[in-house]
């Protein structure tokens, strides 16, 4: 699903790289309401930084006060060193990609690429060589007369895109830049998106609510909730290792089993769960009191489904098969635990033969292996 | 849902409706007729268009025939009506039809009726450029209002309509005469020692047309700009434009719907307005709508009052028949 970091670069690891976008403590209220909560951020040149949150986490107003549309109430924000403190929005190397495209409905294509070189005063002939050049890059040569009304959904996300590149930004800021296309295209336009970013060297924010967009853009994700940043990372550590309950389940799907600390040792820990009638095994330390409440996440992928009881004493736990989804390549299962608990399963179809598939109603044993689980306190 | 008690009401007064009229159209009658009108073709959508139309053939049509048909007449100076009639039976035998268009090469001929009709056009004109000047800023303001004040500020708007027309114009003479409301504020503040002549002024008329159609010029303004989508503006000062430009360069032009139509809906009534310039405007304001007064009732010259009805009716209509097919070319032509 998602690169695996060591594949490209991690400027965040460096200790000596310089942030190309800093945000300090950035706080924005609409009256009483705190949209954004105390966020601090530092993204680095060539990044695709995705924010992702449901509606109403402050993932939009974060980027707005990027724009320059919003002032942060309290807090700073730093744009390739330079403070953005009273900048208007059309003095910031910055450029947006709106929701909506917000294309000007009375200009052709062309023109509404031309629209931001215009602002520059550039000579006539450098705007229509750029504007040509930008427009064969997103592929809508032949569509320059058009006016926004006579495209479709997919050209009218590329004009945006063109209009928005075109000033070459340093940064460019895109706000659910897939929201409006269909599946199809949205997989797509991914992949160009980010074949393009490499090309030209942006560096992007993206806002999106989509787990998938997400995952699949993103050099890092910030997730978001309620205004806070709660975890920031790579698509592989948020999805492998996330840090609280909240995260786990918002990226991907997730059995969580809760249970107290019995053994709490550097390289293990055990777990009694009332959720599991029994006791998991983590093969990684945790930081937490003995005794405490935690939780195991573990993914359905990881989870194993047998006919036989599996050898060893811990991470498994018998139950009856309720549903079954077959989607092809995977089948779910959803298994009714003996402790009452539902948990979901995917299982690989590696073979064509449906023989020896589980059907409903079965006894399986559902089980895992010790680093399966990630344990979280909160 | 707020109020279920009103929802249910609403809900019984719509079953008992539709029982009603399930009654009506299973009644002998009722299928009969319709019967006999689908087999004429009649459909219910020619019903619904018939109506509008009817209005417009018996109000405006015939009208409009009976004055272009006096139009054609002579003056005859005894008797009643006063023009010839049109068509004459000769003998009782032929039906002979007597065209004049004496009245209308008139109309050419005396530079009164050209004079009036230009200086109404100018008239209506700058009436037009202040309505807009004073309506594009206080629509605008209106529709970036927040939305708990925008209904109120087109109440206020459209306030003025709840007292008669008239009255309002009379208030206009009780502010601006030598005695007036301003003329005392301005003496007893010593600003002046004379009372200022307004009154009777081409200012006092100008004053009153525009405060009179500025509320034409606001509205069709206000239901465009309120349409617009922020966003684009903020589209525009994210690809470095200042503000003002940005207005300039997108607000105005996706507001032009909305000129055009305040602009017409001010210049239009100006151009035959009457009232206003006669109790406010000097002797010398020269309206077309005021010649045609004069024409029709001092004079009582009902061929030429016609004429000029008619003359003024094409020189209007025209131009702004041709100008709205061209409007229409240009936004569904661009659209294939």
């Amino acid at each position: 699903m998602s690169a695996h970091p060591d594949e490209r670069d991690a400027p965040w690891l460096d200790p000596k790289a310089q942030p190309y976008v800093r945000i300090e403590n950035v706080t924005k209220k609409f009256g009483e309401f705190v949209a954004v909560n105390d966020v601090s951020l530092n993204i680095y040149r060539g990044e695709i930084f995705c924010l992702l949150g449901g509606s109403g986490s402050g993932k939009t107003t974060l980027l707005r006060m990027l724009a320059g549309f919003e002032q942060p109430t309290s807090g700073r924000i730093f744009i390739d060193g330079v403070p953005m403190e009273g900048v208007p929005p059309y003095e910031r190397p910055v450029n947006m990609m709106f929701q909506s495209y917000a294309l000007f409905p009375h200009m052709t294509v062309e023109q509404n690429v031309a629209f931001g070189l215009k602002q520059e005063g550039l000579p006539r002939a450098e705007i229509e060589e750029r504007v040509a050049e930008m427009l064969s890059i997103v592929k809508l040569n032949g569509l320059e007369k058009r006016k926004p009304h006579q495209l479709s959904g997919g050209q009218r996300q590329r004009v945006a895109l063109a209009r928005s590149l075109v000033k070459r930004p340093k940064l460019l800021l895109l706000d659910e830049p897939l929201g409006a296309l269909d599946k199809k295209l949205r997989e797509h336009t991914q992949f160009e998106l980010v074949n393009i970013q490499e090309r030209l060297g942006v560096t992007f924010i993206v806002v999106t609510h989509d787990q998938e967009e997400a995952m699949t853009l993103a050099t890092r994700i910030g997730l978001m909730d309620q205004g806070r940043i709660v975890q920031v990372g790579t698509p592989y550590e948020i999805y492998e290792f996330p840090n609280s309950r909240f995260v786990a389940e918002f990226i991907g799907n997730v059995n969580m089993f809760e249970g107290r600390l019995v053994e709490d040792e550097p390289d293990h820990v055990t777990i009694d769960s009332h959720d599991l009638g029994g006791t998991l095994y983590v093969g990684h330390g945790v930081s937490a009191a003995p005794d405490a409440l935690v939780w195991a996440a573990i993914r359905p992928e990881k989870m194993v489904l047998s006919r036989e009881e599996p050898p060893g004493q811990h991470n498994k736990a018998s139950g009856i098969i309720t549903e079954i989804a077959y989607m092809g390549d995977i089948s779910i299962y959803i298994v009714e635990l003996d402790s009452g608990k539902r948990v979901r399963v995917t299982q690989p179809n590696t073979h064509r033969h449906a023989d020896d598939r589980f059907s409903w109603d079965e006894r399986v044993w559902v089980s895992w292996s010790d680093s399966a689980a990630v344990v979280v306190t909160e | 849902m707020a109020n279920p008690s009103y929802v249910s009401l609403g809900q019984r007064l719509i079953s008992a409706l539709e029982a009603v009229l399930a009654v009506i159209v299973s009644s002998y009658p009722y299928r009969a007729s319709a019967g006999l009108l689908r087999r004429a073709g009649v459909t219910g959508r020619t019903l619904v268009i018939a109506i509008p139309t009817i209005w417009l053939l018996l109000f405006f049509l015939v009208p409009f025939l009976i004055v272009l048909k006096i139009s054609f007449a002579e003056t005859r100076w005894l008797g009643s009506p006063p023009y010839t009639p049109l068509f004459e039976w000769v003998e009782g035998q032929y039906l002979q039809i007597k065209l004049s268009f004496g009245n209308y090469l008139f109309l050419l001929r005396d530079s009164l009726y050209v004079q009036a009709f230009l200086s109404s056009l100018k008239v209506a004109f700058i009436s037009t450029i202040f309505c807009l000047l004073i309506g594009y800023p206080m629509a605008y303001a209106i529709a970036r209002a927040s939305p708990s004040w925008r209904n109120t500020l087109l109440m206020l708007v459209i306030l003025p309509f709840w007292t008669s027309f008239l009255l309002r114009v009379y208030a206009w003479i009780g502010l601006l005469s030598n005695q007036g409301v301003i003329n005392q504020v301005l003496m007893s503040l010593g600003i002046t020692r004379e009372p200022i002549v307004m009154l009777q002024t081409d200012f006092a008329m100008y004053v009153g047309i525009v405060y009179s159609y500025l509320p034409f010029m606001i509205l069709p303004l206000y239901a465009n700009l309120e349409k617009h989508d922020p966003s684009l503006l903020e589209a525009a000062v994210d690809l470095g434009c200042r503000p003002f430009r940005a207005f300039l360069s997108i607000t105005l032009p996706l507001s032009r719907p909305g000129i055009i139509a305040g602009s017409m809906l001010v210049f239009i009534p100006a151009v035959g307005e009457f009232v206003i310039p006669r109790l406010l405007g000097g002797t010398s304001s020269l309206m077309i709508g005021r010649v045609l007064w004069d024409e029709y009732f001092a004079n009582r010259n009902w061929p030429v009052a016609s004429a000029v009805a008619i003359a003024l009716l094409l020189l209007l209509v025209v131009p702004i028949v041709i100008f709205q097919r061209m409007q229409a070319r240009e936004t569904f032509g661009a659209a294939r």
